[in-house]
């Protein structure tokens, strides 16, 4: 059966994805914990597909404000990964890279855009390199676009451009532990049903 | 009392004074709040794409798309006894919410402009518009009155 949307996602495809986030998790951790210079733990990632909606009930509701960072991919894939920082998340961050506490995400310099930019790419690119790995198949990323805003005002740029793709999304829920307190973030995939297709038939998984 | 009902996206509803109708986070979507002050009849619709034909799903939700979406408003509020001869307009949203240099689209853009076009083509007038820019809004309005509330994360909340 073809794929057509997220929908059509079988268990073993769906243990797949699962096992494409624990690699990109762990890889990712690997990278914060070198830029964060502090050791970082990780639990198991929750990998799920959601649709816009449970996506932006589980971030909070609508109008929590976050940190939304959009990278786009292109190369044999081709689609769009969102990473999502809560503001606990970027405390974390310039807190641990910099000694700066965050009172207000939506004020925030040019210095925490970069750093926070910076663990974007670093995410986006841990989970791009997973894939890459696995499959052979060349993944070029764009340099993340940054937004602090309400929740469902960032998720609406995806629901949009992937209207026709389907209401549902590729949903990763990451635990890391930095230190001494636990955060988490969010990383949600959003690829085109052929580029799916592809990274399946390249892990030898049917479709 | 008066209840607020919400208004998700790719939908639409109406309210009677003294309700109100909300909608939360609006990005590159755009809602549209329809008004005819004297029947106190208030209809918003929240549209997330600009034209229906442009779909390549034909099953597709109709309140997806200002067009169709706006239509079906218009419908809805003149089944309940809405004058269209004094019905006005006021939209919200349409932001660009991240910078990007890759042109795929400015649909925000898109959207806005779709929309102006439905309106005149019903022939309704625009009397307040808070679009583009790049920030989210949240939009109540009010059935009493035909306010416009506009609130956002970052800037003050404007009334229209």
């Amino acid at each position: 059966m073809a794929m057509n949307n997220l929908d059509d996602l079988n268990p073993i495809q769906m243990d797949v994805l699962r096992e494409l986030g624990n690699i990109g998790a762990g890889n990712a951790a690997t990278s914060l914990a070198g830029m964060l210079a502090s050791t970082i733990d990780i639990g198991v990632p929750v990998v799920k597909t959601l649709d816009y909606n449970e996506v932006v009930d589980f971030l909070g509701g609508p109008e929590n404000v976050v940190v939304g960072l959009l990278v786009r991919l292109k190369g044999d894939i081709s689609g769009m990964m969102m990473y999502i920082l809560q503001a606990a998340f970027a405390n974390k961050i310039t807190s641990t890279f910099y000694g700066k506490c965050l009172d207000d995400i939506t004020e925030l310099d040019e210095m925490d855009q970069s750093a926070l930019c910076e663990i974007g790419n670093i995410m986006a690119a841990s989970y791009v390199n997973a894939i890459a790995s696995l499959t052979g198949l060349t993944i070029d990323i764009t340099v993340p676009s940054f937004c602090v805003d309400m929740v469902g005002a960032i998720m609406s740029v995806p629901a949009i451009e992937f209207a026709n793709v389907g209401d549902k999304v590729i949903f990763i829920d990451d635990h890391f532990k930095i230190i001494d307190g636990e955060v988490k973030s969010n990383m949600i995939l959003i690829p085109e049903m052929d580029s799916l297709a592809l990274l399946f038939s390249k892990l030898g998984v049917e479709v | 009392m008066s209840k607020t009902i919400t208004v998700g996206i790719s939908d639409l509803n109406i309210a009677l004074a003294p309700d109100i109708l909300a909608t939360y986070a609006l990005g590159s979507c755009v809602g549209i709040c329809l008004y005819d002050c004297r029947s106190k009849i208030a209809g918003m619709a929240h549209i997330m794409l600009p034209w229906s034909a442009d779909s390549r799903n034909s099953c597709d939700n109709s309140r997806r798309f200002a067009d169709t979406g706006i239509a079906e408003l218009a419908n809805m509020m003149q089944s309940r006894g809405a004058d269209f001869r004094c019905v006005t307009a006021k939209i919200a949203g349409g932001a660009q919410m991240f910078a990007t240099t890759s042109a795929v689209f400015n649909i925000g853009e898109r959207n806005v402009d779709a929309v102006k076009k439905v309106l005149n083509k019903f022939k309704i007038p625009i009397v307040a518009e808070e679009t583009g820019k790049n920030f989210g809004r949240t939009v109540f309005f009010d059935a009493a009155t035909g306010e416009m509330q506009i609130k956002s994360a970052t800037k003050q909340t404007v009334l229209v």
